[in-house]
């Protein structure tokens, strides 16, 4: 699959990047959009709860964080199918898993930077952060995580109408917050619901999130970052294979 | 390397259907190859292939001694391509798209900016440069697309039915700047359906029909092959009755095209004597008289009828 890696396909997964940024990212409503999502969510779930600003912060960040990391990236492939664009790039001298990595790094780049704004505004409330670097370091391989599951999600059935493949990204995506203990804290959840949580990765970055901020976590935070560095690479290896079995049916 | 692409057993199934019917053929090093076919012929089919964007089911494609199966990486880089549907990004910049094309080339940013700016300015989108595609006439994305294709400086230039849907002066500055790249050495592959086109540009045809190469050489050359396809074309000042020509002369068919009466037949010379004794001996004046030898579409047309025979 890497076979090709070289310094020159990363340069080209990185105009994959530029690319992708300047026509699926660089927009007003996929801006907002990325910030209304989980603000909407947010506001369902904690509003009238009574939580002080540190309990509401990891789940307001974790869901800024995934919903933005895979909000445009499952799109980008069948969009591109049907427009042809797809086409054009493979007649370029460029590996599949470079054209893929550039998908996942721009969706990545859009993560790091909506998950600002929520940041921002959790410590201009009086949210503490006591681990800057562990915060930071969390959010940048969770966002990184959570693109290449977007991109993945992408991969089967290797449809080129976008909205199909949104509404199984949808399919995926809302059970997967709903098990992470964004809302409730692992520890105070039952034992078949923790069971349940340790297989999504938003868990384990939610769990680092109320470490930064509360210094306390459910797993130490090792395991939270080993679980998540597993996550981020087996999702972009499948993503790539998936996608590099599945692109004579997509492209016939 | 005398030969640039050399295919060789080339076959493609989409579930029952063969798409590309071991097919084998050669591109010369500088020659336009004309790759002539009716629509769902295979010829689309052949170029994503030797482009590779889809991998064949079995056979080989050599491209510039590269196997487009094992090196397509280093097969590509001395390829550009001018699909059939336009496809660049209508949400970028006519230099964006080209930066991109580009970079995915590996070519160095000063490089890259000289050779947009050249070619932008050869093919008069310019003072566009800065415009989003989306606003771009068909002729103009036509023209972005063999910009982008060119980026590259590719040895082949893959064109698949370039000129469909374009106006006549698009498709006349098209085919004159594909000439014009053909003199300075670059490989022309091009795919089409358009007779005249091929007749015009290409140095050799290969006909495809259902998957299958029915005859390659130079377009003179497939007109010779054609049997009984030379004609007459006559009219008289007075209106002839088609049955008393058919009775008189030995002509294989005889049709009316309008005020024109055309005649099939391999026996020019005595046709025409016999031609002209008919006009005087019924007192009729000849107003126009050509002979025509088989036009490609004549050729053409034989193939693809024989293929269909052959198939019954």
């Amino acid at each position: 699959m890497f076979e090709t890696f070289s310094m020159e396909q990363l340069k080209r997964a990185f105009a994959i990047t530029k690319k992708d940024l300047r026509i699926y990212y660089n927009k007003g409503p996929v801006l907002i959009f990325g910030l209304i999502t989980p603000a909407f969510l947010f506001l369902a779930f904690f509003i009238g709860r009574n939580l002080t600003v540190e309990e509401l912060f990891p789940g307001l960040i974790g869901m800024a964080v995934f919903f933005s990391s895979t909000s445009i990236g499952p799109g980008i492939v069948p969009w591109e199918t049907r427009s042809r664009t797809l086409e054009r790039i493979l007649s370029t001298p460029i590996s599949v898993w470079a054209i893929f990595l550039g998908d996942v790094l721009a969706s990545f780049l859009y993560g790091l930077i909506i998950s600002l704004v929520p940041l921002i505004i959790g410590v201009v409330f009086g949210a503490t952060v006591h681990c800057w670097l562990t915060l930071c370091l969390s959010i940048a391989l969770a966002s990184f995580c959570f693109s290449s599951l977007g991109i993945l999600m992408s991969a089967y059935p290797p449809s080129d109408i976008p909205a199909t493949v949104m509404m199984v990204s949808s399919l995926v995506k809302f059970p997967l917050l709903f098990i992470s203990g964004v809302f409730i804290p692992l520890g105070q959840m039952p034992l078949w619901s923790r069971i349940l949580a340790s297989i999504s990765p938003l868990t384990y970055f939610v769990d680092l999130i109320r470490y930064s901020t509360q210094q306390t976590s459910y797993f130490p935070i090792t395991v939270d970052f080993a679980a998540i560095i597993l996550f981020a690479l087996a999702f972009l290896v499948a993503a790539i294979k998936i996608h590099e079995r599945t692109l004579p049916q997509r492209l016939s | 390397m005398r030969n640039i692409i050399e295919v060789a057993g080339l076959t493609k199934r989409f579930g029952e259907i063969t798409a590309v019917d071991h097919i084998d053929f050669e591109v010369r090093k500088g020659e336009i190859f004309g790759f002539l076919g009716p629509n769902g012929a295979g010829k689309t089919t052949t170029i994503r292939i030797l482009t590779g964007i889809i991998k064949p089911d079995s056979g080989e494609a050599i491209i510039l001694g590269y196997d487009i199966l094992r090196n397509p990486l280093k097969a590509k880089q001395f390829i550009g391509v001018v699909p059939e549907t336009a496809n660049a990004y209508i949400d970028l910049t006519a230099w964006q798209n080209l930066m991109l094309t580009a970079e995915l080339y590996g070519i160095p940013k000063r490089e890259r900016h000289a050779r947009a700016k050249r070619l932008l300015k050869d093919l008069g989108l310019y003072e566009r440069r800065n415009s989003l595609v989306r606003g771009f006439s068909k002729g103009m994305k036509q023209k972005l697309i063999l910009c982008m294709a060119l980026i590259s400086n590719p040895q082949i230039l893959f064109l698949d039915e370039p000129t469909t849907g374009l106006d006549v002066e698009s498709a006349r500055f098209l085919r004159s700047y594909v000439r014009q790249l053909s003199k300075q050495g670059t490989t022309v592959f091009l795919s089409t359906h358009n007779m005249e086109e091929a007749n015009k540009l290409c140095d050799r045809i290969a006909i495809i029909n259902h998957g299958k190469i029915a005859a390659i050489d130079t377009p003179e050359n497939l007109k010779m092959k054609s049997k009984g396809l030379k004609s007459i074309e006559i009219s008289f000042n007075k209106p002839v009755d088609v049955e008393a020509i058919r009775k008189v002369t030995d002509a294989s068919r005889v049709e009316k095209l309008g005020d024109k009466i055309k005649l099939h037949t391999n026996k020019i010379d005595e046709t025409i004597c016999v031609l002209v004794n008919y006009a005087r001996e019924n007192n009729l004046k000849i107003v126009s008289l050509n002979t025509l030898t088989p036009s490609l579409e004549d050729v053409f047309i034989e193939l693809i009828k024989k293929k269909h025979v052959g198939a019954d």
